[in-house]
């Protein structure tokens, strides 16, 4: 091995080892019950963000000197059952990885300052910075992953600290119920990932995305598969991003995930966790480019959830909700971009998008103080803005419609509960019911305790 | 004779035996739960050192323990093979962590005296091989459940029927294989009283109200060392696997499937966390079950890897549960109880334990669901579908139990609900084995390997001429052939770095 390859194996550990590294001290010291202090919480979570930075930064310099565009680091395989199956571990810094992971290293290192600021005194400190260190170990892993079991790893790890993070305020029921919806949606998403990844790894041999997708490096890779396989992973592809990134018919869950503290709102739903289904898309692009019906299905979707999301954001009465429809609308314009293979223009549209939103959610909790001093300076308050040029060419009834169209979401949420979550319910308490009859005929009386335990104000009976 | 060939196994046996009569007499509870969790202890110990001594492969003269054996009983009966040998130490750690973690306020209600002889019979069965006294210690196994029902004044009807019913059916099914002489090839429907004897013990629906009504009478601790070893799943292995031929095992594995899901959703609409445990035991159970059926080398490795995962994850967190049980008393999901800011410890191993059980990377769980789903993939799309989805069900359902356990209200106490010392040691043991299967699985997924590799070498030695091509189901009948991949790169010992 050279010495250029020595500082690159180097360098790709640290980007990853540094926030491994906190993630399990920061786990540890939770489950041995011990309390660390704010700075200290502060310093690691610093530490690792900046040794990160550092280190995918040399990289980014190195592949740059070098003319190199893609560098892969394979720490060789996990698990394997001989013969059979096995799991590889491999880093790929390429030209969609190393930039998405240098964002996610300054974002999560600006957010995590403002956070040990933010939060300061709070009676969870600890708890949020663990969530936190976890998310920023599961977008690296997932950003670099050179395998697909690798970004499925990544993917569960955010969404887990995604999922707790929005019931971070965990005395009150709606931010709980609110975790539960987000969840709940993660898991299908995540359900979809894993049968994607299985059945690739079964057409393909393995899960190495490099042979998965083609030689060459992004996005000029080519996939060998045919249409029709490559259409069937496609759609499985299209339901985990969906999850992800909050499109159609998902989008129900981004405004609860509001609910969270607005750090993690910033991070998560405003720069990062939201990009995580463009940032999959684009990874495996090629697969889309197999299929003409994979890509006009992405556009329709993206479309779909850009003008869905633009009608809800002009309805909202608190910034935060404003803005996360706002950060939907281009969430649904990148995903069209992909969908009409504009692959740079989704990356760095992501890219920007990701910090402007950043610093609006940070902002948010301050500027309604900022507007009223504007106001008291200028002795009035600030001119009303006018209704969009289109509302004036529609017709009153239309207007009417699109109102409560943006005011129910959409109806997507009411869509997901009624066709979806409401006969699942129905359908398993029917079979509890009958359950119950039966061991209550089997036992001759009253089979269940349970049945007797205190039944009280607030019961939860959905999933929200 | 090496220290390594003493009878570790027998010496595990007896203590638990004696440990079951010493205790048996005391009458101050705290007495006796000091001197069981002894005994437990030194079952532990000693089952350790069997499992050991099995791995560093022993002597080449008989051990001890064959020796006395061989004189006392006439045969070897109780010996430690692939399959059972990581198993049996498994199994006293959890009585011993299951005994360690009981909180004093519930020594009264969790019989140490019992609960050893129960291990006792446990770890006899899982040191047997297909024969009568397999079947023996698995119908002496059902009959502890019974008394501690009867002990409890709880109703006793649901369990003896299906227990009953399994029993009748393991004997009858049993001498009819053994009327045929055992030999696979030869076997048709004298094999189904005991397919159905394994759905049942298994809690296959429609046969599994039995679990959740034992979960609802039974005390916890007890419910969890029953059910946890998943003796149904060791009898499949043991006496079905060898010799059934494919329908049999595809019934097995259709019914388990089934069951998979409809627990996995049941869970997520429970209203007491004993049911919701005892959902996803079922549903992992049955997980198990339909790897085992599929008997490729890939899906018994990955159920065998699953089996284990279960006993240490899902142990876990029957353990978290009763810890909080112990507390507050039976749990309604139906209401928030925000348990978190009293009890922040039992919290993280709620999360460790729930998600170790459904596969989160990091956990034991996470390399066994992998595997298992590229299994069931391999045998069929659907089958992959079912088990993801079932997968999927069972993490809403964790998390469900979660945020209605420790989120929704500030919780409001006038003693301390922290965890205890003995808890936490409990807990924590679990949580490292849970992690550190998790980081480093490659040698449990070797050693369940091997023992996939000895139980299919048996099953191919039972299926005669009769059946040539029926012992083990050809590799990519489901999607494509895999091609390539597998075996270690000889990159393995370090990174390698390659750029273009």
């Amino acid at each position: 091995m050279t010495w250029y390859e020595r500082v690159l194996t180097g360098s790709g550990l640290l980007v990853v080892g540094a926030p491994a590294l906190v993630a399990a001290v920061m786990g540890l010291v939770l489950l041995l019950g011990y309390r660390l202090t704010e700075r200290r919480i502060t310093r690691l979570l610093e530490g690792a963000t900046i040794t990160g930075l550092a280190a995918a930064i040399l990289i980014l310099i190195g592949m740059l000197a070098t003319g190199s565009r893609r560098v892969a680091i394979t720490l060789g395989n996990w698990v394997v059952v001989p013969g059979e199956y096995h799991f590889a571990i491999k880093f790929v810094f390429d030209r969609l990885s190393v930039p998405f992971v240098i964002l996610s290293f300054v974002l999560i290192g600006t957010i995590g300052a403002f956070a040990s600021r933010y939060l300061h005194r709070e009676e969870e400190f600890a708890r949020f910075f663990m969530l936190y260190a976890i998310f920023l170990l599961g977008m690296v892993v997932a950003s670099l992953a050179g395998t697909i079991e690798t970004l499925f790893t990544g993917w569960e790890l955010v969404g887990l600290s995604s999922a707790l993070l929005v019931a971070y305020y965990q005395e009150r029921p709606a931010p709980s119920r609110s975790g539960l919806w987000v969840w709940s949606v993660y898991r299908v998403s995540d359900a979809a990932l894993l049968f994607a990844a299985v059945v690739l790894h079964h057409l393909m041999g393995e899960g190495d995305l490099s042979r998965l997708l083609g030689s060459g490096t992004w996005p000029y890779q080519h996939a060998e598969v045919a249409s029709g396989q490559a259409l069937l992973v496609g759609l499985l592809l299209i339901v985990a991003a969906a999850g992800k990134s909050a499109l159609v018919p998902f989008s129900g869950w981004l405004p609860r995930a509001m609910e969270g503290p607005t750090p993690s709102s910033a991070i998560f739903y405003g720069a990062l966790s939201v990009h995580l289904g463009a940032f999959l898309l684009l990874r495996l692009d090629p697969l889309i480019d197999r299929s003409i019906w994979l890509a006009g299905l992405l556009v329709v979707i993206g479309l779909a959830t850009a003008v869905l999301a633009y009608l809800s954001s002009l309805v909202q009465t608190d910034i935060k909700s404003a803005l996360c429809y706002a950060s939907l609308t281009q969430v649904g314009i990148i995903v069209v971009e992909i969908g009409l293979g504009l692959r740079y223009v989704a990356l760095v549209h992501m890219i920007g998008h990701a910090t402007l939103r950043t610093l609006q959610f940070l902002r948010a909790p301050s500027i309604l103080h900022e507007y009223h001093l504007v106001e008291n300076a200028l002795g009035e308050h600030r001119p009303v803005g006018k209704a969009p040029s289109w509302a004036r060419l529609a017709g009153a009834s239309v207007l009417g419609w699109l109102y409560r169209l943006a005011l129910e979401r959409s109806y997507l949420d009411g869509f997901l509960r009624e066709v979806v979550v409401e006969p699942f319910r129905r359908g398993m308490l029917f079979c509890d019911r009958f359950e119950r009859r039966w061991t209550d005929r089997l036992s001759g009386g009253e089979s269940r305790e349970s049945d007797h335990l205190r039944d009280p104000f607030g019961v939860i009976d959905e999933l929200s | 004779m090496t220290i390594m060939g003493l009878p570790w196994l027998e010496l595990a046996i007896l203590t638990a035996v004696i440990g079951s009569l010493v205790v048996g007499l005391m009458r101050i509870p705290r007495r006796a739960a000091a001197w069981g969790m002894g005994f437990m202890g030194g079952v532990f110990v000693f089952a350790f050192l069997a499992w050991l001594s099995f791995s560093l492969g022993g002597t080449a003269a008989p051990s001890l323990g064959a020796v006395i054996q061989e004189r006392w009983l006439g045969r070897v009966v109780f010996r430690l093979d692939e399959l059972s040998a990581p198993m049996v130490p498994s199994l006293a750690l959890l009585h011993f962590l299951t005994g360690v973690a009981t909180a004093r306020s519930r020594m009264r209600h969790f019989s140490y005296s019992w609960s050893l002889g129960s291990e006792a019979i446990r770890l006899a069965m899982f040191s047997c091989v297909a024969s009568w006294t397999l079947v023996a210690l698995l119908v002496l196994c059902t009959l502890p459940p019974y008394f501690e029902l009867v002990n409890r004044g709880r109703p006793t009807r649901v369990y003896v029927l299906h227990l009953t019913l399994f029993n009748a059916l393991l004997i009858v099914g049993w001498s009819l294989v053994e009327m045929r002489g055992r030999d696979g090839g030869n076997l048709g429907w004298e094999l189904l009283p005991l397919m159905m004897a394994i759905l049942v013990r298994c809690g296959t629906v429609p046969a599994h109200c039995w679990v959740t009504d034992w979960f609802e009478h039974a005390s916890f601790g007890n419910a969890l060392l029953f059910v946890a070893p998943l003796v149904g799943v060791y009898a499949a292995a043991r006496l079905v696997l060898p010799i059934a031929p494919e329908w049999v095992l595809r019934g097995i594995g259709i019914a388990s499937l089934v069951t998979a899901v409809y627990a996995a959703a049941m869970a997520t609409i429970q209203r007491d966390t004993r049911r919701l445990f005892a959902f996803l035991f079922l549903s992992h159970a049955s997980l198990v079950l339909v790897g085992l059926e599929l008997f490729t080398e890939l899906s018994l490795t990955a159920s065998l890897c699953v089996w284990f995962s279960v006993i240490l994850s899902l142990g876990g967190f029957g353990l978290t549960l009763r810890a909080l049980e112990s507390r507050c008393g039976r749990l309604s999901l139906a209401e928030f109880h925000g348990l978190y800011s009293q009890a922040p410890s039992l919290a993280v191993c709620y999360l460790l334990t729930g998600l170790g059980c459904v596969g989160f990377p990091g956990t034991l769980g996470f390399i066994s669901t992998e595997l298992l789903v590229d299994s069931a993939v391999e045998y069929s799309p659907w089958v992959g579908v079912a088990v993801v989805g079932a997968g999927a069900l069972n993490g809403i359902a964790v998390l469900r139990g979660y945020f209605s356990l420790f989120t929704g209200v500030r919780h409001a106490a006038s003693i301390s609900l922290r965890i205890v010392p003995r808890e936490r040691f409990a807990v924590l043991t679990l949580s490292a084995l849970i992690l550190g299967g998790g980081l480093f699985p490659q040698p449990g997924v070797l050693t369940r390997y091997r023992a996939t590799l000895a139980l299919l070498a048996e099953r191919r030695q039972r299926m005669r001429a009769v059946a040539p091509g029926v012992a083990e189901r050809p590799r990519g009948t489901g999607l494509e052939q895999r091609g390539g991949g597998g075996g270690l790169l000889g990159a393995a010992a370090g990174a390698t770095v390659r750029g273009s």
